[in-house]
């Protein structure tokens, strides 16, 4: 399973110059990136070097808050999805996120993945009931939960909750999953079970993935990109990037000695 | 840019296990030239020295192979450090086989002493091939130590030497063998020394080889020489 380069893949995102402004401060600078259709693209690099601020521009997190600003291109499909008019709730719900500390919403595990789907889409109960089902299964937690569906989210275990949060991002049938530190927060068997879904999501979705865990990154990526203060070093297939970076800076990190 | 890791620990273990090798390598150097030792002045102790030192190799192999287990699964290596493991483990290999090598020509020693018929042959024709042999071998482990490419290609050119002297050898012996049918017996003891030096070569050079990988990390095994000096450049 070696691919080499990602220019022969469809491209579901291609970031083009993008620069990233907290204010002030530039968070990023000039990146330049595809992010493959149907692969998981991770991200790695030190604290602040600016992975987790460039998987925000992706889905326009940064919105949120007043004072932050991205310059340059983002093209979702080929379109723009930095342009003004970009309706961001349609774009949240074509790239979804899931975060580093689970966030299931105080409601039954059932609600939890139907909320999201009422938003967009008028479903009858019985279609609703298979979409919850199918997102669930796809979630790799429907057997688990299947005799409880009614039981508040908050009462699952935390890996058990990363994964709803995983199915519901999935339940409104999103393009692209952006992942930050999925398992952080997670022991070695519930990360074993997210990498596992990981690498089943891919299947439908593209993924991206932050994450500080430089194995994990190895274990479930197809491409990784080296990040270190706000700039893109080196980008390239994973298994190129881990036995043989091209650039010091990335061997240096890669092999522990960052110093 | 620092080389060093952030855990001095992992320095430590890699230090250690590649000063294990360069001992491996110390120990299967002593046998081979006291395998050649013992085939130029037909010392039988000697022979016997050499077999005595094949189960402290073939230990030191096992012991080596043991620690870089440890170090891959505790540290995970990556990149370059990755690659100097798996160098360090196939060198270990390439040594034990050169060290089975020197045992062969102490066991043919042996039976050439006792056959008697060794004077007649041109066995000193072999000291150039042996001196070449172990002398490479040597250099392998000196480029392996200071990771030194260029050293390492040079090892591989003069494999391609050694390679040559056994073929000239190999003719000169089949004349010997056409001329008297009686020294049939003992040039194909010395045919065996002879491939077992040419086979010590050929070790060499795969060391040689995966110097040129935890440098560079191009895997020059099977390519042309152009390609490898292609790849140095």
């Amino acid at each position: 399973m070696s691919i080499d380069s990602p220019s022969a893949l469809n491209n579901s995102i291609e970031i083009r110059n993008l620069n990233f402004f907290y204010d002030k401060f530039q968070g990023l600078n000039d990146v330049n990136l595809d992010i493959a259709e149907h692969k998981v693209t991770a991200f790695i690099g030190p604290s602040g070097c600016g992975k987790s601020t460039l998987l925000r521009t992706l889905n326009r997190m940064y919105s949120l808050y007043p004072g932050q600003r991205a310059e340059g291109e983002i093209r979702l499909y080929g379109s723009n999805i930095l342009d003004k008019n970009q309706d961001l709730n349609l774009l949240r719900a074509q790239v979804g996120m899931v975060f580093q500390k689970p966030t299931p919403f105080p409601m039954s595990i059932y609600d939890n993945i139907a909320f999201g789907i009422r938003l967009y889409e008028k479903l009858s109960r019985s279609e609703m009931d298979d979409r919850v089902e199918w997102a669930l299964t796809k979630g790799a937690i429907w057997n688990e939960v299947k005799d409880k569906l009614n039981v508040s989210g908050l009462s699952l275990s935390g890996g058990q909750q990363q994964r709803l949060c995983i199915a519901r991002s999935v339940a409104v049938k999103p393009k692209v999953i952006l992942l930050d530190e999925p398992t952080s927060a997670l022991d070695p068997i519930s990360t074993a079970k997210v990498e596992e879904l990981i690498t089943e999501l891919k299947q439908d979705y593209t993924v991206a993935i932050v994450t500080h865990n430089m194995q994990q990154a190895a274990r479930v990526s197809d491409f990784t990109a080296y990040m270190y203060l706000g700039s893109l070093i080196e980008f390239g297939a994973t298994d190129q990037i881990f036995l043989k970076p091209q650039r010091k800076e990335t061997e240096d990190y890669i092999t522990g000695r960052f110093g | 840019m620092p080389d060093k890791h952030l855990s001095s620990q992992f320095d430590h273990e890699l230090n250690t296990v590649s000063s294990r090798l360069m001992e491996m390598g110390g120990l299967v150097e002593s046998q081979i030239q006291q395998a050649v030792y013992a085939l130029s002045l037909f010392v039988e102790e000697v022979a016997d020295q050499v077999i005595k030192t094949e189960s402290q190799v073939n230990s030191m192999e096992i012991e080596i192979d043991r620690e870089l287990s440890t170090i891959i699964a505790r540290r995970q290596p990556t990149a370059k450090d990755l690659r100097l493991l798996m160098a360090i483990s196939k060198a270990t290999a390439n040594l034990e086989r050169a060290g089975d090598e020197a045992n062969k020509i102490a066991r043919m020693v042996k039976s050439l002493i006792n056959n008697g018929g060794f004077r007649s042959l041109p066995s000193s024709e072999l000291r150039l091939t042996t001196e070449m042999a172990s002398s490479l071998l040597r250099k392998a482990l000196d480029a392996f130590a200071r990771l030194d490419t260029s050293m390492a290609l040079a090892i591989l050119k003069e494999d391609d030497l050694i390679d040559k002297e056994f073929d000239g050898f190999v003719r000169k012996l089949i004349t010997y063998m056409m001329e008297d049918p009686r020294t049939i017996s003992s040039s194909l003891d010395l045919l065996f020394v002879a491939k077992a030096l040419e086979r010590i070569g050929d070790h060499a050079k795969n060391i040689a080889e995966l110097i040129i990988y935890i440098v560079k990390g191009e895997d020059v095994r099977h390519t042309s020489m152009e390609h490898i000096e292609s790849t140095l450049q």
